[in-house]
């Protein structure tokens, strides 16, 4: 389970996070929802370890994490998977030795053993035979399954996924949402999605949050969501320009 | 304006006092953690054996030069052309060999460092790292640390050679000069001191341009313009700080009479 307490985060003057309060509960898939730049991705950062809040506290099974230090945060981070909103794939190397990063790293496992998974992990979003590839030579929608093979090849708790469907066609997009959703059952993990697509996160999501002004403004099933009285929740999922939030047309 | 100056002023010792803990962080992880060996030989690689052919080029045609300008100038005083090899050696050995070996790896290697890493940045990469338990300055800054603390010294002292190899000919082929003289204006007055001199001074410039161009990568922020910015005040800041470094570590050697 991890508990989010009174977040706040800011880069410079401008504050992201006033004041986050978040619980997930395991195996759920949560989605949290919000508009471009309101500090999603800023907030699952902050869980994984890579930002550093001012105030506040995460818990993760009971552990502080933002207090730890290097060593003791890095043992807490082998209980995440974590799919980048670009992928992230190490360009240097093929896809083969993507996916093996972390079980090199983080298992004890033989050489043999790790090519075995590394398959395993790609025949698991659909695909096969591409190991010896470079990143440079997939397609958008390829290095996204090739990051989520990555991603969950060393069997994480918690798996975090940051703008899943941004940036590739909509059939592609629904493969996607189809493999969260099957490594969600399959695997029997907890699921963080972060995304503005708000198809994507009705069809995923057990439940999903709203991040709106640095504050968690309400969370619900997908059911609860569309039936929601909450002005701000309603403008944003019906994407209408007209509501409570305010969206400015000309930058000054 | 005051306000400006101030806020540059304290930007600066912030990057000063993050890149010098990074130049901590390095070290510490090299000294207590086992290394990729094969990642460290693929940088050496990278690093040292890629840079011979312009380095070999740079010292030889400065070498040449020397030669040339030092057989002008003493002609001109002494009426014929003495102490060539001398001149060659000493400017090479202690000053020009170190000096312009670093300035070039700042060019090639330093610039190459802070474009691959701020890349890394900017794409997630290096947050990637972190998640699949990998320290990025195990992984991406110690092998850089070590390969160009290692291979710049090397660099050096070939160019050194090179260099020197260049004044030669000049000297023997074009100035006619006896190559026994050449030789002993070299050995008579040089003492292995001046090579440490030099071998010193290379190693604090390997320091710098590995401190400066990983620190550039890792704080790169701002897509493809700002991985162009970070590489830009790599060389810029490498540069001069190896030519203002280079006046204090002389005055400093030679004050403990070393060189």
């Amino acid at each position: 389970m991890i508990k989010i307490v009174d977040l706040h985060k800011s880069f410079g003057d401008n504050s992201v996070l006033t004041g986050v309060n978040l619980d997930i509960k395991d195996r759920e898939t949560i989605t949290i929802i919000g508009g471009s730049g309101c500090g999603k991705s800023v907030l699952i950062k902050h869980i994984v370890g890579l930002l550093k809040p001012e105030s506040g506290n995460i818990f993760v099974d009971e552990t502080e994490i933002t207090g730890l230090n290097e060593k003791s945060l890095s043992e807490v981070q082998k209980n995440f998977g974590f799919l980048f909103q670009g992928a992230a794939l190490f360009d240097s190397l093929t896809v083969g030795d993507n996916v093996a990063f972390g079980l090199r790293n983080l298992k004890d496992l033989t050489e043999k053993e790790i090519l075995e998974k590394v398959e395993k992990c790609l025949l698991m979003v659909g695909l096969e035979g591409i190991t010896n590839l470079k990143p440079s030579e997939l397609s958008g929608g390829m290095k996204k399954r090739v990051a989520l093979a990555r991603a969950i090849a060393t069997d994480p708790k918690y798996i975090f996924y940051d703008e899943p469907t941004t940036g590739i066609d909509p059939i592609m997009a629904d493969v996607i949402n189809d493999l969260i959703i099957h490594l969600q059952k399959s695997l029997n993990i907890t699921s963080i999605v972060v995304t503005h697509d708000i198809a994507s996160a009705y069809k995923i999501s057990n439940r999903i949050a709203m991040l709106y002004d640095g504050k968690i403004i309400g969370t619900g099933t997908p059911d609860e969501i569309k039936k929601t009285e909450n002005q701000y929740i309603k403008q944003f999922t019906t994407g209408s320009s007209v509501g409570p939030i305010k969206m400015k047309v000309r930058e000054r | 304006m005051i306000t400006t100056l101030g806020k540059k002023f304290i930007k600066t010792s912030d990057d000063i006092g993050n890149a010098f803990t990074m130049l901590v962080k390095t070290v510490h992880s090299y000294i207590s953690e086992k290394q990729d060996r094969k990642n460290i030989i693929n940088q050496m690689i990278q690093i040292g054996v890629m840079s011979v052919p312009v380095t070999a080029l740079t010292s030889v045609f400065t070498g040449m030069v020397l030669a040339l300008q030092t057989a002008y100038s003493t002609k001109n005083i002494f009426n014929e052309p003495i102490y060539i090899g001398s001149v060659v050696g000493f400017s090479m050995v202690k000053e020009l060999g170190p000096v312009l070996t670093a300035v070039v790896v700042a060019g090639r290697v330093g610039a190459a460092i802070a474009a691959e890493l701020g890349t890394m940045k900017v794409t997630e990469q290096i947050d990637a790292l972190y998640t699949l338990g990998t320290n990025p300055i195990k992984y991406l800054a110690v092998p850089r640390f070590i390969s160009i603390v290692v291979m710049l010294p090397i660099l050096t002292v070939f160019a050194d050679i090179i260099g020197i190899i260049g004044g030669f000919f000049v000297s023997v082929y074009k100035l006619g000069i006896a190559a026994t003289v050449y030789k002993n204006d070299i050995l008579d007055y040089m003492r292995v001191e001046d090579l440490f001199h030099g071998l010193i001074k290379s190693i604090f410039f390997a320091l710098i341009i590995v401190t400066v161009a990983c620190y550039k990568g890792f704080t790169c922020e701002g897509g493809a313009e700002g991985v162009g910015r970070s590489t830009t005040q790599t060389v810029v800041i490498s540069m001069v700080m190896i030519l203002v470094s280079d006046y204090f570590l002389t005055a400093l050697l030679v004050l403990f009479g070393i060189g």
